[in-house]
């Protein structure tokens, strides 16, 4: 029976959906700012990849609690969806638990839905816990840990457990409702049969409780839907992506720049012949920077990385010249990539932008430049960096933090020749003798001098 | 006894070429294995290995040049490849195929990095060599040597492990010593830098708490405990020199001794002698 409540309920979720995709174009063109890289060799791995780390959550595993509490989460996002796809049938055909009809696997389905609902409120509790009260240090410190990111990451989990308090709501009244009309209660409530009898007996008011439930949780997840684009918990989506595009060379591969090559090449050899440059639209040659100044500068994996990262700290807590007290932490590398590109390219529903002066952060000293590096990311941090991609092993979503520092690296030398003093007094060395040391080329081979081995009789 | 002991002349790639003769093996030796006070002594001991197991093997001697990596890590590109260009041309020039190292910086460079530039060779790190050589029982620890029951604990070179994902290699090797070998609470994939990688090695560190190297270094004292007579080994200059400096810095130097795999192995053969 199709009424006016079902018109209400399409023209809502339309709504809804219509906004979250017109938030997903944005997010898409902002990361297609980047420079182009192609990452699409070896797709069994990459698939492999993808299952272990992303589906899988492999890399969770390493710190156990918390992994199991994410487990929950995540099990349940994905079980609790069967339901959340019923709540659409219903809604546009008036239907009454529609998907009832397959019976025991329903029932299955239903209990195993409230099991897991009732985790992910105790899980959401216990990480609201370590957020607020025990103040884990990952979550807590940090200068890009201000106002928002904290705000955001306490809201994400109070509104998974209010959503999941109206999915309670919603099972109890409307099987007591049946109960008292002495109907048969289509599937298994374990959670919801402990509570049964908590909104009373009246068919009218259970009614209206059932409808309350049904409707908050159907907005509240339309609404939580088109928060996460603005949130770290838009990594739900982008860590599936994001592993599959990741890495698979060693970590110690960098990137080696092929227009330096073929200048080179040119350089020591007066007949060499370097490939045309690419040309853009109009004809005229694209120059690219070497190394990187802005979000534009970086490639489209690097700026994706930014759109997964969840802020969970993980690569912080492991950086050496974070635990030793220094500026750098990976972390706020990719926060202030993905701020700097939202404020540069589009950006979504609500965004908060991330600048550290207006934050009171003293210690970050940045520019009123609006360009990543220096704007948002200083040179101290950069050179912080020991390059021993600790970072980029702890993340459990594959983000490559070191290749953002080591490109903003690239630009500060090739560009500006703003290395430290001695890092140049190294680079000098290296050219004229070969070493980074100031040692003569001629004494390279003196520790060959008197070695001795016993002579075998 | 001086008769026991034969002088070594380390070959180099130009005499054996001027001999027509190609070596197995090209040993990389690196600019702390060149001119590093300390890590000479390892670059010795990789020798006596290499004359012990009887392996033809040669050097670049003063042919050989910095492979450019601490350039490239502190973003200067175009050394690097200019480095690499040149290096890639004599190794090329002389057809090298093999090459071993005792260096994580310049194997993972080598290994990683050079193949885009045209250089292709089986790089392998000494960690690894020296595992093969045990494993093929050329190399015979006999009853652990005088390693016998002190306390070792390894410290994971970043550009070994987590670069390259070489965990076990160092570790089989020291397995031999029949040490106590103790791990620290960060190891493998989730070591802790000594401090020195990414050019650091040639700057000063940034404004902070500490050094990463006393970070370090306090971890590994704490697992090697008060016996005394104890060791930290590395397989990574890099890595000696600032545990070396962390020993120093906290008054260790008595209790606990720096010491390379290399030279680990090459004493408890009895080449050192």
């Amino acid at each position: 029976m199709i009424g006016i409540e079902n018109i209400i309920f399409l023209i809502v979720a339309a709504i809804g959906i219509g906004l979250f995709i017109w938030q997903i174009r944005k997010i898409r063109k902002n990361v297609l700012m980047g420079r182009d890289t192609t990452l699409n060799d070896n797709p069994s791995e990459r698939i492999n990849k993808t299952l272990l780390v992303a589906f899988g959550q492999q890399k969770m595993f390493k710190r156990m609690l918390p992994a199991v509490l994410h487990l929950f989460l995540y099990v349940g996002f994905i079980v609790i969806n069967v339901e959340v796809l019923e709540i659409l049938i219903d809604g546009i055909f008036g239907t009454h638990r529609a998907l009832g009809f397959v019976g025991e696997l329903y029932s299955g389905l239903m209990a195993l839905n409230e099991i897991l609902a009732a985790l992910v409120i105790i899980a959401c509790v216990m990480f609201l816990w370590r957020r607020n009260v025990t103040k884990v240090p990952r979550l807590w410190n940090g200068v890009e840990m201000r106002a928002w990111p904290k705000i955001d990451a306490n809201i994400i989990l109070v509104t998974e457990i209010v959503l999941m308090l109206a999915l309670f709501v919603f099972n109890i009244a409307d099987m007591k409702r049946v109960l008292v009309a002495g109907g048969e209660v289509v599937g298994y409530y374990p959670v919801s049969l402990l509570f049964v009898n908590i909104f009373g007996e009246d068919p009218d008011q259970l009614y209206v409780i059932a409808k309350i439930g049904w409707w908050f949780h159907l907005v509240g997840i339309l609404a939580f839907m088109n928060y996460l684009p603005s949130s770290k918990h838009f990594h739900i989506f982008m860590a599936f992506p994001n592993v599959y595009y990741s890495n698979l060379k060693p970590k110690g591969k960098f990137t080696t720049n092929p227009a330096i090559t073929h200048e080179i090449k040119a350089m020591l050899d007066p007949g060499y012949q370097p490939p045309a440059p690419e040309m853009d639209a109009e004809g005229n040659p694209i120059i690219q920077r070497f190394g990187a100044k802005d979000v534009e500068d970086l490639s489209w994996k690097q700026l994706m990385d930014s759109y997964t990262c969840t802020e969970c700290g993980r690569c912080t807590s492991v950086c050496p010249a974070n635990i030793t007290g220094k500026l750098l932490s990976p972390r706020k590398i990719v926060m202030d990539t993905r701020d700097r590109m939202e404020e540069k390219g589009e950006h979504p529903a609500i965004f908060v932008p991330n600048h550290y002066k207006e934050q009171g952060e003293e210690r970050v000293e940045v520019t009123e430049e609006k360009t990543l590096l220096r704007g948002y990311i200083t040179p101290e941090e950069l050179w912080a960096c020991t390059t021993c991609n600790a970072c980029v092993e702890s993340c459990p979503v594959n983000i490559d933090q070191l290749s953002v520092i080591m490109d903003l690296r690239r630009y500060l030398v090739l560009e500006e020749s703003a290395a430290p003093a001695s890092l140049n007094t190294m680079f000098t060395n290296i050219e004229n003798n070969g070493a980074p040391w100031a040692f003569s080329p001629a004494d390279r081979f003196n520790w060959a001098d008197e070695i001795y081995v016993p002579s075998k009789n | 006894m001086e008769e026991n002991k034969r002088l070594v002349k380390v070959p180099t790639m130009a005499e054996m070429a001027a001999n027509g003769e190609e070596p197995e093996i090209l040993f990389w030796v690196g600019c702390a294995g060149s001119f590093d006070d300390r890590y000479k002594r390892v670059t010795r001991a990789f020798v006596q290995i290499l004359e012990h197991i009887g392996v033809k093997y040669a050097v670049l001697g003063t042919e050989e040049s910095c492979t450019g990596e601490p350039a490239k890590r502190a973003g200067n590109e175009f050394l690097f490849q200019m480095q690499a260009l040149t290096n890639i041309e004599v190794l090329n020039g002389y057809n090298v195929k093999k090459i071993v190292t005792a260096c994580p910086h310049c194997f993972n460079t080598m290994k990683n990095e050079y193949p885009d530039l045209g250089g292709n060779y089986e790089v392998i790190h000494h960690s690894t060599f020296l595992q093969q050589l045990i494993n093929e029982g050329k190399v015979r620890v006999k009853e652990g040597g005088s390693f016998k029951g002190r306390r070792i604990t390894y410290h994971d070179s970043c550009y070994l492990g987590r670069a390259n994902d070489i965990y076990e290699a160092p570790r089989e090797v020291l397995a031999v010593l029949d040490a106590d070998l103790v791990e620290m609470k960060r190891v493998r994939a989730n070591g802790l830098c000594c401090g020195a990688g990414g050019a650091q090695m040639f700057k000063e560190p940034e404004p902070g708490k500490k050094d990463v190297n006393i970070e370090r270094t306090e971890e590994a004292l704490a697992t090697l405990g008060t016996a005394g007579n104890s060791v930290i080994a590395t397989a990574c200059p890099f890595c000696m020199v600032m545990m070396n400096d962390g020993v120093k810095n906290k008054d260790q130097e008595e209790n606990v001794q720096v010491f390379d795999i290399a030279e680990l192995i090459a004493q408890a053969e009895g080449l050192t002698k």
